[in-house]
């Protein structure tokens, strides 16, 4: 058996780098301290996707990784409109490769962020973001706004390492000397911890954004007696604490990216601390998913100058949003063939987009079998980064963390499999087969 | 003619766990649920875990019902994966975000069965 400390988890935007781990047998077979029962979970292991596979008569059959390769780059050097998703549940080499395909095939590339915090990078886009770091919000933050995020159940070690529950070098005493406001539909495990739960009503958020901003200015007579649910003596008392806390940050989630409005309830969120920061030090970061959809976000602006739904058919980076986003694409039924890496569209797009997805020729890249595998044509099967692949990843904050290899693996990492894919693709096109 | 309701999804701990382990019965047993609150779940007339179906003008899904405190009234929740996302549109309203909470549904007790991971994805490729 050997102990291996400082593990670093590929789960959620966290990325916790204090976890340890038992292995023996090249298996992680305890996860001793460090983790959430998330990223445990992940860190133990699930059932894999055993070998590569082509699907033939409605069935997959088990095949080489050289066979499966092949036929995923020919269906990509054939296919008209390729769409190239995922990327954030895997290392940012391996994103760089993906660029690269993306550019060699005239693809749309786009990420989970499309799904989740797209909204927000247009928001950021349009009127920047007052932001920090975590370590930032650990040693200064005495006040934590939750705001339509439950990291009870989404980001479990989020307040123990980072914000409420932490103790840092001006919170040695953490969460006593500390105040938790959370903004949601639902009384969840994360609003019941609230020193002022502002429980609003669903779509509200803008309005009480615009509400605490008008307060924050000195406005509070032009504000009704209760906006989107919460009475104006909860805003008044939220305000207050804004307005004597030393260093105040605003952590938002789904419940206000996902929501009508989607941008705008960000840009108010955004304006809203530039409102605290008439009184004190305020900032405010996104509750990102997965363990690296902000370093995807951040190969694909270095790689193309645009974080998400990038379209390389021109010849040069288009990026739209509404438009070339892995979404709308499909509901279009505009691309004939998908690669899809590090992410499961099969469960988490709608239905409406799944039904054109299932139809095309799918390429699936991933360690486990998901509801993608069930329409997908060609699965190749990869390393899990994290446990038995490294490299680097981006923490919600955009920090860069270099994730560690606990086991070896017969698996190929998903770097790897793509520089294969794209060799075989330069080859059929040399060939002129495209 | 249900009981019309705002539909909202997003994570659960369970779902989470079971993230990478999606063909399994806990995620199914996790995922394939409908929270409700104790007041709507007795308008409806249906107990914990009994089936309900909810539509939208997207399609409809049936899924189990689960009372949770804290879910105010005429709100469901339906933990994020292929049982909500089969009631949401794929207009994104030019921003590229599909419309996952906030969407007009209707609820009503069914006699028919929890479509598992499987059958659900097959519905797609007819």
């Amino acid at each position: 058996m050997v102990e291996i400390t400082d593990v670093v988890c590929s789960l959620c935007g966290c990325v916790c780098d204090d976890i340890v781990v038992e292995v023996e047998d090249n298996k992680v077979t305890k996860v001793k301290k460090g983790a959430c029962s998330v990223g445990k979970s992940k860190l133990m292991g699930h059932g894999r996707i055993e070998s590569p596979a082509i699907r033939e008569n409605g069935g997959l059959k088990d095949c080489s990784y050289d066979e499966a390769i092949k036929k995923a780059a020919e269906i990509l050097a054939a296919a008209r409109r390729p769409l190239l998703y995922g990327w954030s549940s895997t290392v940012c080499e391996a994103d760089k490769v993906g660029v690269e395909l993306a550019e060699e095939i005239g693809a749309v590339i786009d990420n989970t962020a499309s799904v989740c915090h797209g909204p927000s990078v247009l928001a950021i886009q349009d009127v920047g973001l007052p932001s920090c770091t975590l370590g930032e919000v650990k040693n200064r933050a005495d006040l934590v706004i939750y705001w339509g995020a439950n990291p009870a159940a989404a980001h479990a070690n989020h307040m123990k390492r980072y914000s409420y529950i932490s103790k840092g070098y001006w919170t040695e005493e953490g969460k006593k000397n500390k105040k938790l406001v959370v903004v949601d539909v639902r009384r969840t495990a994360t609003a019941k911890m609230a020193d002022v739960f502002l429980q609003i009503e669903q779509g509200k958020d803008y309005l009480v954004f615009s509400a605490l901003r008008a307060m924050l200015y000195g406005h509070e007579d032009v504000v009704p007696d209760e906006v989107g649910g919460v009475s104006k003596k909860d805003l008044l008392e939220t305000v207050r604490m804004i307005k004597e806390s030393k260093f105040g940050i605003t952590f938002f989630g789904m419940g206000v990216t996902h929501t009508g409005g989607r941008h705008n309830n960000i840009v108010n969120a955004i304006q809203m601390t530039r409102a605290a920061h008439t009184h004190t030090k305020f900032s405010i970061m996104p509750m990102r998913g997965h363990y690296n959809v902000a370093g995807i976000n951040q190969v694909c602006t270095w790689e193309t100058g645009f974080p998400f739904a990038v379209d390389l058919s021109r010849g040069y980076a288009w990026y739209n949003p509404g438009e070339v986003s892995a979404t709308d694409l499909l509901v279009r039924r505009e691309c004939d063939a998908a690669l899809i890496i590090a992410s499961d569209p099969g469960a988490h797009f709608p239905g409406e987009s799944i039904r054109h997805l299932s139809k095309i020729p799918v390429i699936q890249i991933d360690p486990f079998p998901n509801p993608t595998t069930e329409f997908a044509d060609v699965v190749i099967p990869c390393a899990i980064s994290g446990v038995e692949a490294e490299g680097n990843v981006y923490r919600m904050d955009n920090i860069p963390i270099r994730l560690r290899k606990l086991v070896d693996t017969e698996y190929v990492a998903d770097e790897e499999i793509l520089e294969r894919i794209l060799e075989e693709v330069r080859a059929i096109k040399e060939k002129g087969g495209d | 003619m249900g009981t019309k309701v705002n539909l909202i999804s997003g994570r659960t701990i369970v779902q989470g766990q079971n993230l990478d382990n999606k063909l399994s019965e806990e995620y199914f047993n996790e995922v394939a649920t409908c929270e409700l609150n104790k007041a709507d779940m007795e308008r409806l007339g249906v107990a914990a875990d009994e089936p309900v179906k909810v539509k939208t003008s997207f399609g409809e899904v049936v899924v189990k019902a689960r009372e949770k405190g804290g879910t105010p009234e005429g709100i469901i929740f339906i933990p994020m994966g292929p049982w909500a996302n089969a009631l949401v549109s794929g207009n994104t309203h030019g921003a590229g975000m599909p419309q996952y909470k906030g969407i007009d549904a209707e609820i009503e007790p069914t006699e028919e069965e929890v479509l598992h991971v499987k059958d659900l994805m097959k519905r797609y490729m007819e």
